[in-house]
């Protein structure tokens, strides 16, 4: 409750307030910000100097101004500037200080230097003013108003985004959709450049920066996008935050000629140890793209292969959840062959995976059959019957003793994991829906051979029917794909919650 | 006193009755423990049915929503005993058939030969095309595998899984997703 009024206050607030650019206002102006209000004060270059009216001072201050034998008074609660025109001298409660141009008369108005608020008219004032003159920004009170500069660096695979906030300012990064992250600034609005970074290319990862209210900077991606990777550094006064973009792997590659593959399962890619966090109980995921090679798939309409889709979606599940997640993501296979169905299983049980999640795309004999599918294992009763539990075996153990090891055939592993298996179904299920085309009960239990050897928590996921043409075209695009990526992780995430820190699952 | 006895040996002789029943036919039957797989009956052509004679049968079909089975009842030639049964009722199922109905069946597919264990489990073996011929796809090949299996079970109580064969083998699945190493039981949750 408490959060929520908070909320309700901050929101009030800074809708009160708006999003601070120089830029952003048409023609010469300075923005005015406070807790309650924004307005802007026109500017006038006068000498080459950036002058405001002392009218406008006056009003939006509540000063007094007086002009009597060749002097001007700024008064304001018993305090006094006196100004004297011609000269770029200033009196402050009786202190001299300097400005960059004595003030000018423009009519019947007088303009003084923008300088005139920070050096003359902030002394006197009782509340804080922070004059930011590059951005043409005037903060009233104690706001939090971090300066942002963002820059980026293109990669090879990748992009590397750094943005400082000075002072410094913690942010929040959201990925909006499949082609937007959100990085949202613990501040009551922020001071930045309009735009933020200079237009990429077409071509790169990020494409574009711009602002949001109230202290939020939006960042348009590229369809490529796969995922993103974000460290917090502080620096003296300013927080850094590197953001690594990372884009999906390239689908488009031609075949690789036959090559012998190694009869060993794949080495699994090294990653950097997590510390200082409880061991998670989800530390390795398998995945498993559907076909492979001279297996096809099935072969939609209009050409689209299954093949190509599941390896396509795997490609970019693993990017998103190793950068995301920090987990290891093993995929059964990363190029274009096929791998027997027990190869796959026994790569996952092998490295030990604590998920396995095989993608596959569907077919129907009715062509308007269409939405995404997660299927469990089921077992004959038959099958459950012998692997129900035993005496096991006794066997010698190394230093003398004997243990009691329980055996459960490789075809019938997945006997032991079938009550989380479908809990992740349905977790996944909650995650798709809303977001991808689903059918009427999308969890599903079968006979699927390539689960049955799975020593842990497993599914199938069909993405949509290639039978169907709208899906064809639907599943072969980044739109469908990333926004698949991002609920399997999302799933993935809830599940990983769902199990106690280190346990088995 | 007498009496007495030959009541007594009746009684044993009647509990030795029962007991040999139990033993040697009553309980293999009940737990199925054929010491074989012995096949009760050669391949159906063994066991012609009269011409003219029809049964009627659920077959099934794939639904409006493409996801499941649908059962229409049809008529099929009578076969004399299970076997024979069974060999009328695939070959019926696999046949084409005229729209709407839709056969998840490839089209092109055969039945080479058919036979029933003690146990109740049938092995359909099937020509080449019900895997050459195949969309490919999870549905399309559950669709496939229990079209064949509800087809038997459903029809036939004596039938109580089936195992499909491919050109008298023994095959992983159709399309890379139906286990069809082991006989697979009824299951009437793909029929809408």
């Amino acid at each position: 409750m408490r959060f929520r009024s908070f909320s309700l206050f901050s929101a009030a607030s800074l809708i009160a307030l708006a999003v601070v650019l120089s830029s952003q206002t048409p023609g010469p102006s300075l923005t005015l910000l406070s807790k309650d209000a924004r307005r802007q004060l026109p500017l006038a270059v006068v000498n080459d100097q950036e002058s405001v009216g002392l009218d406008d001072l006056a009003s939006a201050f509540q000063l007094a101004v007086q002009e009597s034998l060749g002097a001007i008074t700024v008064s304001y609660k018993g305090r006094t500037i006196v100004l004297t025109p011609d000269q770029s001298l200033a009196s402050v409660s009786g202190r001299l200080i300097s400005l960059p141009s004595p003030p000018t008369r423009s009519g019947r108005r007088w303009l003084v230097p923008v300088e005139f608020i920070s050096r003359a008219l902030a002394p006197i004032y009782d509340t804080r003013l922070d004059l930011r003159k590059p951005s043409h920004l005037l903060v009233v009170g104690d706001l939090r108003v971090p300066r942002i500069t963002v820059r980026y660096e293109a990669l090879p695979a990748s992009g590397r985004l750094t943005v400082d906030a000075t002072p410094r300012a913690d942010s929040a990064i959201t990925q909006d959709n499949n082609q937007r992250l959100s990085i949202k600034f613990d501040a009551d609005a922020i001071d930045v450049p309009n735009p933020p970074l200079a237009p990429q290319g077409a071509q790169s990862l990020v494409l574009s920066v711009r602002v949001e209210n109230p202290a939020t900077l939006a960042v348009e991606l590229n369809p490529r996008f796969a995922g993103f990777k974000a460290t917090s550094q502080p620096m003296d006064q300013t927080m850094r935050q590197v953001i690594d973009i990372l884009a999906q792997s390239d689908t488009t590659q031609p075949a690789a000629p036959a090559q012998p593959q190694p009869a060993q399962p794949p080495a699994a890619p090294e990653l950097p140890p997590l510390f200082g966090t409880p061991v998670s109980a989800i530390r390795t995921i398998a995945i498993d793209p559907g076909h492979g090679g001279e297996d096809e798939g099935v072969k939609g309409i209009n050409g689209t292969k299954e093949k190509d889709i599941t390896l396509a979606i795997a490609r970019r599940a693993k990017a998103a959840i190793e950068a995301r997640l920090g987990v290891r993501v093993l995929l059964t296979r990363d190029d274009d062959r096929n791998v027997a169905l027990d190869e796959r299983t026994a790569i996952a049980n092998n490295n030990k995976a604590d998920l396995y999640v095989s993608l596959h795309v569907n077919a129907s004999p009715r062509r308007s059959t269409i939405g995404a599918t997660i299927v469990a294992a089921t077992f004959g009763k038959d099958d459950l019957l012998s692997t129900a539990p035993n005496e096991g075996e006794r066997v010698p153990t190394f230093g003398g003793g004997l243990r009691d090891i329980e055996l459960v055939p490789w075809d019938l592993a997945q006997t032991r994991h079938l009550d989380r298996s479908v809990s992740f179904a349905e977790i996944l299920e909650q995650q798709l829906t809303n977001h991808v085309p689903l059918v009427q009960q999308p969890v599903q239990r079968a006979p699927l051979r390539v689960l049955e050897s799975a020593n842990m928590p497993a599914v199938l996921i069909e993405v949509g029917y290639l039978t169907n043409a709208d899906q064809e075209k639907l599943i072969a695009g980044d739109g469908f794909q990333n926004t698949f990526v991002q609920a399997l992780y999302d799933a993935v995430v809830r599940f990983r919650d769902s199990l106690p820190a280190g346990a088995t699952p | 006193m007498t009496q007495g006895r030959i009541l007594a040996a009746g009684a044993i002789v009647g509990v030795a009755i029962v007991l040999s029943w139990l033993i040697f036919s009553a309980l293999p039957r009940r737990y199925g423990a054929a010491p074989t797989k012995a096949v009760s009956a050669a391949p159906a052509a063994a066991a012609p049915a009269p011409p003219g004679r029809k049964i009627k049968a659920r077959l099934f079909y794939v639904a409006e929503d493409g996801m499941h089975l649908t059962g229409v009842e049809r008529e099929v030639a009578y076969g004399e005993g299970t076997v024979a049964q069974a060999r009328e009722i695939v070959s019926s199922q696999i046949a084409p058939v005229p729209e709407p109905l839709v056969n998840a069946v490839p089209a092109g597919t055969g039945l080479r030969s058919l036979f029933v264990t003690d146990r109740g489990d049938a092995y359909v073996d099937l020509t080449r095309e019900v895997v050459s011929s195949h969309t490919g796809g999870t549905d399309a090949e559950l669709l496939t595998v229990y079209t064949i299996v509800d087809a038997l079970t459903a029809n036939l109580p004596a039938v109580r899984a089936v195992q499909i064969l491919v050109e008298g083998k023994e095959v992983d699945t159709l399309a890379g997703h139906v286990d069809l190493r082991r006989p697979i039981e009824k299951n009437l949750e793909w029929i809408q």
